[in-house]
């Protein structure tokens, strides 16, 4: 607490004048005293003894008069080991803790520990005293899971310093001074083994960024082979409602190759959140065979939870990502939804009553959603390895019309575009992202003119598709027709995934590969069809077989004797093969 | 007791002002008028201005009217003599009976704390395939009925109320048409409901503010019942109405609007109350049936729109039918497991061939020829459309699972339906002779 004190002048939602004697900074976090509760807030605006305070709970009961504390601290999260398999609200609150202490509901101004004080780590020094160290330096580990969960200095701690002193290997709490750093002129500063960091300010202890060039794997095939993801690149998910933006982060959350994934569910249903932090718990990692939960941190600020607190929620979010970034480990954040924080923001901003932009919302949105995907990346650590930090937002725009300011604003900055669209998860073709008119800048899991060949039949198959609403079938050539098969074939078995089913829900590389080649094999090879209807026919004769294939286990006996009757089916009305796609199948093998 | 206060500084709209001190934000005041008394609720505090919404609205006010606080926010009373009961948005007795005044609970509360919630996981059974079968209704979801104005959709409702196996169901109703209400009034006594029905309703005659307190009211009253173990149905007819009271407001407050006039915080408006469906984990359970008219069948209208941000999935209602297309439950998959095995490959499987149906009808109306496979689409899609979606169809999720089949075998192939072999195996009709 400073000696700044304040009292409440005017209420306007979640909006509160404070008349301030003293200093405030912005976003310093403050405390309106109510009936005997105290009420976080923010300040966002200062003018001469007027501060702004936007309040992160329920409003009802404030009054005129009212006292105001304030802390002198920016919005801050708490970093330390232990964040690992927490649910917190935007504001870093444990949800299950607060269950705990308050019921059912979640009461205004009940704010607990976001770590546990009592927990022991096993504490391993990593320096010894008289080594010299800086901000972000890692001075001892303590095992997290399966992870090496580092202690650093804070991010914040300037200048250079030399450990004085520093405890062996041992179990401590996280507010047991762990080591004594001295600079030049003296002073001291004991470490604990957390600290606070506020979060709108991006975590810049690295030795440099790198490009973003590694595929991040999501086991989706669509987006492995189509339109891939790279450590440490930016994503956004825009659709309409109900077209599967939701599921897909789902599904990513359980598959995705990274080592942690950070779930921002921001001002979305609460009902989704608990559908994860319900299964996770059972669901076990492939990768490491333990639970899902020991690698996920979820910030959940639902829709019907303060809108302020929501807009907090990404920053809270990729903090904690950015946090275990430094590490050394892989992160994947994902937002549900980016529309929802930008409509936090708009909210905010009509009640400051500043000049709207676009569909009202303030005129500096771009620039914030930019700074936001900014603070993904993958980098060079000083001690040489690297950590990334991926992002992937969905967008909700309103009608579901993609030419709306959040969406713009988004597409300006992410390196991939997952577009959903509507007649595609009308039509059940899940997932829902449309294979023309999405991209990505990032280098995928197979070979580019591979995948670049499929897309041209995508592309040729869309043509025809609509020639033939123009001229009919009938009017439409045996060979438009087959190439209008063979890119329905490819969106039937390879874009559309089953998310629901054991096998089909996450797909290796290896398997899109291997399977990937089968379908390039059918689409390089000159179909020997009497007519139309024979080729229909045909055609769905090979995809009821492929779409078993997909659902059978890999490299099972199922499998094998499925390859090879599509194989079979395949040198059964053989008439000859590209040239040019026989190179490339030859480069998948 | 409190001050008394009879100077109103200013009258805009629904709002007005008076100068007072020591008030809450989001307190009542009683405001006497020429009209008698009406209740008002603090929506704007700025010094020793208190802006306050004056349910009954701002007509015929006089700025020497009596403004007297009364120190709380909005209540309303809880027991279960709400049974059987009808009252207006201000919740006061709109059929004969006595104003109830006990065990005052105060509406618009805190939100349940997402850690006490369960994963939903059962089905609350209509006898309506195209719910039943295709976008499966679960317990303690939100979902609405999209539809334009002249569509069934409150015997929809009515309907729906009836068959569900619920303790008690509580109709919010928010402009209401006098006849509608009568509806509904008469529905639910004829189906023996009435008395675990409990109304709360606003007609398209009553003032604009009380419109907005009808979900809250409905919500609030829902949630004590749902603590107490009960598994309660909500059903708000129309949201629509509600949305458009929040736009007038928001509007004579001169708010910057963000879509078509309508509010930037309609979405949190909207959600905070939709939220207020809930399965406890460890007491009864809130399930909430909306309708929102779309106006000019505009789905990408504000209010359907940010509704679908919301809700757990919606029902079109077009023609008098349920909609395949657009009509999702995304709460079917937590359910549609457990039925029958071919359920979710029933669902997902007609569903497909009812888009490749649509497309050759639309091939049709264009003049092409129709290829064998076109017509045996055409064949699929006309019964689909009179044993599948029609509403009068009312069969158990079992039978209509069953006729699905049926109804595959008589048009196609086992391997043109897109179904994985295994199902084809087990639940393939085997065709009798003839
Ligand atoms: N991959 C999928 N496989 C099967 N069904 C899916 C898939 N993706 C989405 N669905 C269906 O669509 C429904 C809606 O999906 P989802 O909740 O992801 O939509 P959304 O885009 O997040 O919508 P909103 O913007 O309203 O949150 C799901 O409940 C499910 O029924
Ligand atoms: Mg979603």
């Amino acid at each position: 607490m400073t000696e700044t004190k304040g009292t409440v002048t005017a209420v306007n939602g979640n909006m509160v004048g404070v008349r301030v004697s003293g200093a405030v900074s912005m976003n310093e976090v403050a405390y309106i005293l109510v009936d005997g509760k105290r009420l976080k807030s923010e300040v966002i605006r200062i003018r001469g003894e007027t501060a702004q305070v936007q309040v992160f709970e329920i409003t009802k009961g404030i009054k005129v008069g009212d006292g105001v504390e304030f802390t002198g601290d920016l919005l801050s999260v708490e970093l330390g080991p232990g964040l690992l398999g927490q649910i917190y609200d935007g504001l870093q609150n444990p949800l299950p803790e607060v269950a705990a202490k308050t019921g059912n509901f979640l009461e205004a101004g009940v704010y607990l520990e976001p770590l546990s004080r009592e927990r022991l780590w096993a504490f391993e020094p990593k320096h010894k005293v008289g080594d010299n160290v800086e901000r972000g330096d890692c001075i001892g580990v303590v095992p997290e899971g399966v992870f090496e969960h580092r202690i650093m200095l804070p991010f914040g701690l300037a200048g250079s310093w030399t450990i004085k002193s520093i405890k062996g290997k041992g179990s401590y709490t996280i507010d047991e001074v762990v080591a004594v750093l001295t600079d030049a002129r003296g002073a001291e500063v004991p470490l604990t083994m957390c600290f606070k960091w506020p979060v709108k300010r991006a975590v810049e202890c690295y030795a440099e960024r790198l490009r973003p060039s590694q595929p991040m794997v999501t086991k989706i095939r669509l987006i492995d082979t189509f339109f891939p993801v790279a450590k440490g690149g930016t994503y956004c998910i825009p659709g309409p409602f109900g077209a599967g933006k939701t599921v897909l982060q789902q599904v990513t959350s359980r598959h995705a190759e990274v080592d942690i994934v950070v779930i921002a569910a921001c001002g979305e249903r609460a009902g989704e959140v608990v559908e994860t932090l319900k299964e996770f718990p059972l669901l076990s990692d492939p990768r490491t065979g333990r639970s899902l939960m020991e690698r996920t941190i979820i910030i959940c600020n639902t829709s019907s939870m303060p809108v302020a607190a929501r807009e907090a929620s990404v920053y809270t979010a990729v903090t904690m990502a950015e946090y275990y970034r430094q590490m050394g480990l892989n992160v994947l954040l994902l937002a549900d939804s980016t529309s929802r924080w930008a409509q936090a923001m708009r909210e905010m901003s009509g009640r400051l009553e500043e000049i709207p932009g676009e569909e009202a919302f303030p005129a500096y949105l771009e620039s914030v959603i930019a700074s936001f995907y900014e603070r993904a990346g993958i980098v060079r650590l000083r001690d040489g390895g690297t950590g990334s930090v991926t992002i992937g937002g969905t967008v909700s725009p309103a009608g579901g019309n993609f030419e709306e300011p959040v969406t713009q604003a988004t597409l300006k900055v992410v390196g991939a575009f997952h577009g959903l669209s509507r007649e595609r998860s009308d039509a059940r073709k899940y997932p829902a992202i449309h294979p023309l008119d999405s991209w990505s800048k990032y280098p995928g899991i197979m070979d580019s003119r591979a995948v670049d060949y499929g897309r041209s039949f995508l592309a040729r198959s869309a043509e025809v598709a609509s020639m033939m609403k123009v001229v009919g079938e009938e009017g439409t050539s045996l060979d438009d027709y087959l190439v209008y098969q063979k890119g329905e074939f490819l969106d039937a078995v390879y874009l559309q995934q089953d998310s629901f089913d054991k096998v089909d829900c996450s797909v290796s590389p290896e398997r899109q590969k291997r399977s990937y080649r089968l379908v390039l094999e059918v689409l390089a090879t000159e179909i020997d069809a009497k007519d139309k209807e024979d080729a229909r026919s045909w055609f769905y004769g090979l995809r009821q077989k492929f779409l078993d294939l997909n659902g059978a286990e890999w490299m099972s006996h199922r499998h094998a004797a499925l390859e090879s009757e599509i194989e079979s089916l395949l040198v059964g009305r053989s008439k000859g093969r590209d040239k040019q796609a026989e190179r490339l199948i030859k480069v998948l093998e | 007791m409190k001050k008394v206060y009879s100077r109103i500084e200013s009258i805009t709209g629904n709002v007005i002002a008076v100068k007072a001190s020591d008030v809450k934000y989001g307190e009542l005041a009683e405001v006497s008028t020429r009209f008698g008394l009406s209740l008002a609720e603090v929506i704007r505090l700025e010094d020793d201005l208190v802006s306050l919404q004056v349910f009954a609205g701002g007509r015929g006010i006089s700025t020497g009217d009596e403004v007297r606080f009364l120190g709380n926010p909005m209540r309303v009373s809880f027991s279960d003599d709400l049974l059987g009961r009808i009252f207006d948005g201000a919740g006061e007795p709109r059929d004969k009976g006595p104003a109830l005044k006990e065990n005052l609970i105060t509406i618009g509360g805190p939100s349940v704390n997402p850690a006490k919630r369960i994963i939903p996981r059962e089905m609350i059974r209509t006898g309506i395939p195209m719910i039943d079968l295709f976008n499966t209704l679960v317990k303690s979801q939100k979902l609405p009925i999209f539809s334009v104005s002249g569509e069934p959709y409150n015997q929809l409702l009515a309907r729906i109320a009836m068959q569900a196996q619920v303790d008690i169901i509580i109709l919010g109703g928010m402009g209401l048409k006098y006849d509608d209400y009568l509806f509904f009034k008469e529905a639910l006594e004829e189906g023996g409901a009435i008395q675990k029905t409990i109304m709360f309703v606003h007609t398209a005659a009553d003032p604009v503010v009380e419109c907005l307190m009808v979900p809250d009211i409905s919500l609030a009253v829902a949630e004590r019942f749902a603590l107490k173990g009960k598994n309660v149905l909500v059903l708000l007819t129309d949201m629509t109405n509600f949305a458009d009271s929040l736009k007038e407001i928001a509007i004579t407050q001169e708010q910057v609007p963000s879509n078509r006039g309508y509010p930037g915080d309609l979405y949190s408006q909207l959600a905070s109350r939709y939220e207020k469906a809930v399965d406890f984990s460890d007491a009864g359970s809130i399930t909430i049936l909306a309708v929102t008219t779309m106006p000019g069948d505009d789905v990408t209208h504000p209010v359907p729109d940010n509704t679908g941000y919301i809700t757990e999935g919606q029902f079109y209602l077009r023609g008098g039918r349920i909609e395949p297309f657009g009509s999702l439950s995304r709460l079917k998959q937590q359910v549609n497991g457990k039925t029958r095995a071919d359920h979710r490959a029933i669902m997902d499987g007609m569903i497909k061939l009812y888009s490749s149906y649509k497309d050759s009808l639309e091939k049709k109306s264009m003049g092409f020829q129709m290829s064998a496979w076109d017509k045996k689409l055409l064949k699929y899609g006309s019964r689909f459309e009179a044993e599948m979606m029609d509403l009068s169809v009312n069969i158990s999720l079992e039978a209509a699972l069953d006729k699905g089949w049926e109804i595959l075998a008589e048009c196609f192939d086992p391997e043109e339906t897109g179904l994985r072999s295994e199902l084809i195996e087990k639940y393939w009709p085997v065709k009798t002779a003839g």
